[in-house]
């Protein structure tokens, strides 16, 4: 294990301009910590050494350049020149792979760039390859990937949330500082929570979709997962802008401020200095985690001390959140994941003397897996000629509503809301995979957010029974740089507590050669369920 | 009993029905890339699958943009129709599975059409006919199936280039009540398109493409019949004759006590009959809803003024202009406004010569010209394919002053019509001899001064050359100066012969006329 990797990548830009490290040297640690703990984890879907190696080699020509131009020249540079990343599998790069965790888009190599991979590659950014997921970003728990789940770097027979846990995992166990999610309901948050690491969504419309795979168009945004709010800010900055490609996103500058966030920690939080922040009573759920709740009143106690007001205020429609979102989600989804035919690209199933519906139904039918089809049923019903006014129509409305509740809360001039990411911590594995609902409800603090189209972020705020717990803060549309800083002052405030100094608990054991993998662990707990159950449905003996 | 307007030949089975029509018309518009990506339109001749791009094939992470052209084009539509043009729009998936369709839904205007409540007015055989144009919205076209043999196995083969391209949909109230309006409806809409450059509109590629949903109620009846969809008509003849047929046959089938089935039928040209394709069982439930991916779309006033500010006049606008300001009939302002060749002569000449009268103008454009043109195939393209050529590229329809006139075969430019009617008006050419210089040049593109000078067609006026001359006769004469003295009315005609032979036919034949009845009976008194 190289202690490289257990810099931050604001530390790694320092390295690499003072010339004490190179990008390869990076890329290379980073590719052996994935080697070294991956088996364990299966945080990454593929991994593409050769070409992170050369994009390592172009960022440390620009970083010779720069450094015989001058201090100003080094200054101009992204601070993710040279700086490993990883990416959720939805997003299209160029003859790389992108399967959004499904089958049905095994072996498909998209002909064209997202815009974010550009972006990226304008910065300077070294990727390394692409991260599991819940197939087409469904699921809160990473365990709906057709490739198998992936393991919580601090309890190996946990999930690491999702969709995006291969990134948050990723991030945890220090196979890069950086790595991009998606957003549609918490999918970067929820796994950001429950790995211990800063994931921020953005406003909807700030970064481009184009070439994200879709799951509900609406709802998603592309963000960044990383192990401190600076660096997440970094990457966020790195991405973020009007795209002409992508109709819905905003023609509004992107905040240098993203990049100057205070590197002194008192400086840093004098940022919460008079800050009004308002906590939402009903994202205190029924069933929340006792030791979840604690930390999160621990961190806005934290919060006040350090100079912010807290003051308890009420989202009335939240309690509608997630019956919209099970409407809108998989209604938008429903007509996403038409393409999926087996005709142009990725899995394909032909039946022999039959005809294109027989294909359609063999490729889909063996295709997608069981929540997808799922959700594509759930939308399909929800669009269908009668019932689209009660229930599409309606769910429209309610989003209305619940978008004006917070309005209302910004016109009282909160400068954020504080709340809980997720009403728990990494559960087991299969402990939500028979009960749709309940997995469904690991997301009811987050998804609102989404359908406001806000910014909301999650920062770890301590541990409950050894795991991390999750802290979220939202704020008004395009207010992404004052939310960091507030992260950053958070930080700077809990420098010094005991569990900041902790890694990820399970990590030496993830470096165990032969160590069991997630799906291994996964179908052991699952076995042991069976027998626990068959035994307490017999009489005794 | 009332028979059904203009069924004529099948009145006999119709005749105690109404037929009640409704059309809808898909256009591909004139823009040079397709609806939502940059892809080139200009695909015609193309190999398969070579004008695509993500986007338009579909692939997973792609996003729509707005072609502005294409909605520019459909406002202009909008603007012509005197419909409602919707402050905001938008874009609505319309959700159906088939290999033609790459994403699996189409996107198009459901909810929100650019354009509603226009309206269409056109003449018929019996009369002025206004049909109300419920909706004009814009959507997507899908790839092209090409179904062959490979190996020994038949398959469906899908050619790309033609997904994406922006097509207009009209659809018009179920106003139509016969053939004939069906198919000057047709027309007329095509007319305005071309008028507009929205389109070029010929049915035979496909760029027009029409379908009707008919059904027939008892005369006097308020309640709908049931609908049948017809459709693969290619061209306006096609139009008529399918709808005529499917009026006929739904009769038919009423008559005999059955009843008709809502179904779709297509045409089959060759057998002048329609056939089963389709027995809809239900309505399609496409499951619209509001495209995510594309915000809504406002349209300026500021733009709308703008684009009704370039507005050209517009067919029926132009058509009245010729009758009640030129004097022409209402057969040749038709006739005029229906061939874009036509009118651009007809206009031109005129902007050339205002001192021309409109109505000979009009009579040479519906007379000669258009027979030629017709008539020409390959040598007159305005006839075999009059939209083909850009905007930019053809003539300006009025002010040719200072153009240079250009010698095309096929083609009479408005500088040698308004010559040729100057010699004509002016005494220096005969109208027959006028038509042959007239089809000359047509053919060769010549002027049309080298063609009468080349054929010595330049006719006689001179007093003093027609005076001589008549003398000559007269002298040579002496039976037929008797006859027509003794009041042999025929005798003249006689006399004027052997002037226009003496003339080698070029002595203007009125004037000859006059001279001589002037000296016969001059000498007479
Ligand atoms: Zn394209």
């Amino acid at each position: 294990m190289s202690e490289l990797t257990r810099r931050t990548a604001h530390e790694m830009a320092g390295l690499l301009r003072r010339g004490e490290t190179s990008a390869r040297e990076l890329a290379e640690a980073h590719l052996a910590e994935v080697e070294r703990t991956d088996r364990a984890l299966h945080a990454w879907l593929s991994l593409d050494p050769e070409r992170a190696l050369e994009e390592a080699d172009e960022a440390d020509a620009r970083l010779d350049v720069a450094r015989h131009e001058g201090p100003a020249a080094l200054d101009a540079l992204h601070p993710l020149l040279g700086v490993p990343v990883a990416l959720k599998d939805l997003v299209s790069v160029r003859g790389g792979q992108a399967t959004a965790g499904s089958r049905i888009l095994a072996g498909y190599r998209p002909p064209y760039d997202a815009h974010i991979a550009e972006c990226l590659r304008d910065a300077g950014a070294v990727i390394l390859g692409k991260t599991n997921m819940d197939e087409f970003a469904m699921g809160s728990s990473t365990e709906h990937s057709a490739f198998g789940p992936t393991a919580n770097p601090w309890a190996l027979d946990r999930v690491p949330g999702g969709s995006s846990g291969g990134s948050a995992a990723a991030v945890a166990a220090y196979h890069v500082p950086l790595a991009i999610g998606t957003d549609t309901g918490g999918s970067i948050r929820q796994p950001a929570a429950l790995c211990g690491i800063v994931g921020m969504k953005p406003t909807y419309g700030r970064v481009s979709r184009y070439g994200i795979v879709a799951f509900a168009s609406s709802l998603d945004q592309v963000g960044p997962l990383g192990r401190d709010a600076r660096d997440a800010a970094a990457l966020l900055h790195a991405v973020a802008g009007r795209d002409e490609r992508d109709s819905t996103s905003a023609p509004i500058p992107v905040p240098d401020g993203l990049l100057r966030l205070a590197a002194d920690d008192d400086e840093a939080a004098a940022e919460l200095r008079g800050k009004r922040l308002g906590l939402p009573r009903e994202y205190f759920v029924p069933g929340m985690e006792p030791g979840v709740e604690a930390r999160v009143r621990e961190g806005v106690a934290a919060l006040e001390a350090a100079g912010a007001t807290v003051e308890e205020v009420s989202l009335p429609h939240t309690e509608y959140g997630l019956a919209t979102y099970y409407i809108i989600a998989p209604a938008e989804a429903s007509a996403n994941l038409a393409r999926y035919d087996g005709i142009r690209f990725g899995f394909s199933v032909r039946e022999p003397a039959a005809d294109f519906i027989a294909d359609y139904k063999a490729t889909r039918g063996q295709g997608f897996g069981a929540e997808v089809k799922r959700r594509i049923m759930l939308g399909t019903y929800a669009l269908s000629a009668g019932y689209y006014d009660a229930y599409y129509l309606k769910a429209q409305k309610v989003r209305t509503l619940i978008k004006a509740d917070f309005d209302a809360l910004w016109a009282r001039g909160f400068d954020a809301l504080v709340a809980p990411t997720s009403p728990s911590v990494a559960f087991r594995f299969g402990a939500r995979m028979a009960d749709p609902v309940a997995m469904y409800l690991s997301d009811a603090c987050t998804l609102p957010v989404n359908m406001a189209g806000l910014p909301g972020v999650s920062f770890p705020c301590g541990l409950a029974d050894g795991l991390p717990v999750g802290l979220q803060l939202i704020a008004g549309p395009w207010r992404e740089a004052e939310l960091l800083r507030l992260v950053r002052a958070y930080e700077a405030v809990t420098a010094g507590a005991d569990w900041r100094r902790l890694e990820p608990a399970e990590l030496g054991l993830a470096a165990v050669p032969d160590a069991p993998t997630p799906a291994e662990r996964a179908s052991a707990l699952a076995a042991a369920d069976r027998v626990a159950s068959s035994t307490a449905g017999w009489p005794a003996t | 009993m009332s028979a059904v307007p203009g069924a004529a030949g099948t009145r006999h089975e119709a005749a105690r029905y109404e037929a009640v029509i409704g059309i809808e018309v898909h256009c591909k518009l004139r823009t040079a890339s397709k609806m939502f990506c940059a892809c080139s339109t200009a695909y015609d001749g193309a190999a398969p699958n070579s004008h695509t791009c993500p986007v338009c094939l579909g692939l997973p992470g792609v996003l729509p943009t707005i072609n502005r052209r294409a909605v520019q084009l459909v406002l202009a539509t909008g603007l012509a129709i005197d419909a409602e043009l919707a402050p905001t729009t938008r874009w609505d998936r319309k959700n159906y599975f088939y290999p033609d369709l790459p994403k699996g839904y189409q996107i198009s205007q459901y909810q929100l059409p650019l354009a509603a409540d226009g309206r269409l007015a056109f003449d018929t055989s019996e009369g002025p006919v206004t049909i109300r144009i419920r909706r004009a919205h814009l959507e997507e076209d899908t790839a092209r199936l090409v179904h062959a043999e490979l190996g020994g196995r038949r398959v469906s083969l899908v050619d790309f280039n033609r997904a994406g391209v922006p097509l207009m949909e009209v659809v018009t109230e179920p106003d139509v009540r016969t053939a004939e309006q069906a198919r000057r409806y047709a027309e007329e809409l095509r007319l305005v398109l071309r008028a507009i450059g929205a389109s070029d509109a010929e049915m035979e590629n496909g760029q027009l493409r029409v379908e009707a949903n008919v059904s027939l109620r008892p005369a006097g009846r308020e309640e709908l019949g049931t609908r049948v969809e017809v459709k693969n008509m290619n061209s306006f003849r096609a139009v008529e004759r399918a709808i005529a047929h499917e009026i006929e046959r739904q009769a038919e089938v009423l008559n005999a006590g059955g009843s008709v089935h809502q179904e779709t039928r297509g045409w089959d040209d060759a057998r002048q009959a329609t056939y089963l394709m389709r027995i809809k069982e239900s309505e399609d439930d496409y499951r619209y809803f509001p495209e995510p991916d594309l915000p809504p779309l406002r349209v300026a006033p500021a733009w709308l003024d703008e684009i009704g500010g370039t507005l050209p006049e517009l067919p029926g606008t132009r058509r009245a202009r010729y009758r009640e300001a030129l004097g022409l009939s209402a057969y040749d302002a038709a006739v005029i406004v229906a061939d874009p060749g036509a009118t651009e002569l007809f206009e031109g000449t005129l902007a050339e010569a205002a001192d021309l009268a409109p109505k000979a103008v009009a009579n040479w454009v519906t007379g000669e010209y258009l027979r030629l043109s017709r008539a020409g195939g390959a040598g007159a393209p305005e006839a075999s394919a009059p939209g083909s050529t850009a905007p930019a590229a053809r003539a300006p329809l009025a002010g040719h002053a200072g153009q240079p006139a250009t010698a095309i075969a096929g083609r009479v430019t408005p500088a040698a019509l308004a010559a040729l009617l100057r010699l004509v008006a002016d005494g220096q050419l005969s109208g027959t001899n006028a038509k042959e210089v007239f089809a000359a040049h047509f053919a060769s593109g010549q002027a049309v001064a080298a063609i009468v000078e080349a054929r010595g067609l330049r006719q006689i006026s001179d007093a003093d050359v027609i005076a001589a001359a008549v003398d000559r006769v007269l002298a040579a004469s002496p039976a037929a100066v008797a006859d027509y003295r003794a009041g042999k009315a025929q005798a003249l005609g006689f006399l004027v012969g052997q002037v226009m032979k003496a003339t080698r036919g070029q002595a203007n034949a009125g004037a000859v006329q006059g001279a001589l009845r002037e000296r016969l009976d001059r000498t007479e008194a």
